[in-house]
């Protein structure tokens, strides 16, 4: 009897929309705030640390001297711990995942110098 | 009588998403005892709360299992927060339960696509992973990831769920109900389900009793118990729960169960979703965990009962962080239902069991 309701059921669902997608022809449009990767916006950056402090896999080095900010793509879990902890909003996520790659990288990033505010 | 011989199953067998070895002491194909051995996936995580402050070692905590990720995540978080005192805002004590309970929801639908594979019911194994996918969208657009969440934090959560976006989830579920009603008849009623489970690997209340059995697996053989009916966070919101039981102890009782409870926590959600209150959705937490501060705390898992431990030293890292996860506590269990049983049944003994190795190993 089970077998018989089971067959309508798959029977009934070859007249219903595709449940699925033809990827890579089609592709779903991400959802805001959906983990992707961890993007910088150099020029609000303060090269504060947070984001290294708060990581807890350490793929986010901050060297202030040099005034440079890196990531390891391979290495972050997208947690978005850094995204929550930065004081000035430059760090954000972005839905695409890191494309795939041979080799691990660092995606280090120069941030440049502010300009001093004129009192 | 036949000379005894030693079978060995696993660690990769069809029914096993999991690494379990047992050796299967079998005599005239009939199991008269079984060993079982873990430590296939061990990655000793539990070291790590050394090395990870109390608010990173969450994203720690929810690698534990990927079908628990959400259990294990909010488990962890309410031990902080007793060892720390943290109150929780009421809004994210709303949340944290409707994610859990469409973690509960995922888990559930995926072992029985597992299960209905293992019977024959290839195209059931397929309809219900599709009404997992639509649970695992739902994740993806209110916390952005499908089985990682990251969504918990210690003194709250991390995003919040519009009241828009609560009534869309719970049309979802409404569409996934009246789907899953027709599977799970399918399933119950079928007589080939029902020649293969009936009166196999049964075990009775006085044994779920001694071997201390927890989740399903206890209540198919009719043991009451389970956490939610603590009342703990927004479970004690609820108008009414009682946990869903069976007396026959047989794997058939163990499949109506867990198949009961998909629509239980559905209505679970649906209730919560119409009572939660307006707020913040998270406290801040300052400071570090007391020298000495020891907390406790348990929480119903897709699984069954999953207790933490934790300790503090005065410093922002953890002495000690320990889990005992509803598989290890139900291995004893599982024992028992193998011995008496023919060797063509250990399958369907196992796969209504439930194992999860990689909670049980960490």
């Amino acid at each position: 009897m089970g077998s018989f309701r089971l067959g309508a059921m798959t029977l009934r669902s070859m007249f219903k929309k595709p449940e699925t997608l033809q990827y890579p022809k089609e592709t779903k449009a991400p959802y805001p705030g959906q983990k992707g990767h961890v993007v910088n916006d150099v020029d609000g950056c303060i090269l504060c640390g947070m984001c290294q402090r708060v990581c807890p896999c350490h793929c986010i080095t901050v060297e202030k001297k040099e005034r440079r900010w890196g990531i390891e793509p391979f290495m972050c879990i997208q947690c978005g711990s850094c995204v929550a902890s930065c004081p000035t909003s430059c760090l954000s996520m972005d839905p695409a995942p890191t494309s795939i790659s041979a080799e691990k990288f660092c995606r280090d990033l120069q941030v440049p110098e502010k300009e001093k505010q004129a009192s | 009588m036949g000379k005894s011989t030693v079978i060995p199953f696993g660690p990769q067998h069809p029914v096993l998403p999991e690494p379990l070895h047992l050796d299967l002491v079998v005599q005239d194909e009939t199991v008269i005892d079984c060993l079982p051995q873990i430590g296939f996936v061990h990655r000793g995580l539990e070291k790590l709360v050394e090395t990870r402050d109390y608010n990173q070692f969450i994203y720690v905590a929810e690698r534990i299992c990927g079908i628990c990720a959400m259990g294990h995540s909010l488990g962890y978080a309410e031990t902080v927060e007793s060892l720390m005192g943290v109150e929780v805002p009421k809004r994210a004590e709303y949340l944290r339960v409707i994610w859990h309970e469409l973690s509960r929801i995922h888990s559930h639908l995926l072992w029985l696509g597992l299960a209905a594979d293992a019977f024959g019911f290839e195209s059931m194994f397929m309809h219900c992973w599709r009404l997992r996918e639509r649970i695992l969208d739902i994740f993806e657009k209110t916390t952005g990831g499908r089985v990682i969440l990251s969504v918990v934090r210690v003194g709250g959560v991390n995003r919040d769920i519009e009241d828009s976006e609560l009534a869309a989830i719970c049309q979802v579920l409404d569409g996934i109900k009246s789907e899953y009603k027709e599977i799970m008849d399918t399933l119950l009623t079928d007589m080939s389900v029902k020649n293969r489970t009936v009166g196999v690997g049964h075990i009775s209340l006085e044994q779920a009793n001694d071997l201390s059995m927890v989740g399903p697996f206890g209540r198919a053989s009719g043991l009451g118990y389970d956490v939610r009916t603590f009342g703990k966070g927004a479970y004690g919101e609820l108008s009414e729960f009682q946990p869903i039981t069976d007396t026959q102890g047989d794997c058939y009782a163990r499949v109506k169960v867990r198949c009961e409870e998909v629509l239980q926590s559905i209505g679970i959600i649906e209730e919560l979703s119409a009572k939660i209150p307006a707020g913040d959705i998270s406290v801040k937490v300052k400071g570090n965990p007391e020298d000495g501060a020891r907390a406790s705390n348990v929480l119903e898992q897709p699984r069954g009962e999953c207790y933490y431990y934790a300790e503090g030293n005065g410093t922002k890292f953890l002495e000690r962080m320990r889990m005992r996860t509803p598989t290890s506590q139900n291995l004893a269990g599982m024992v028992s239902a193998l011995k008496g049983c023919d060797l063509a049944d250990v399958n369907m003994i196992i796969l209504t069991i439930d194992p999860c190795i990689s909670c049980t190993e960490r």
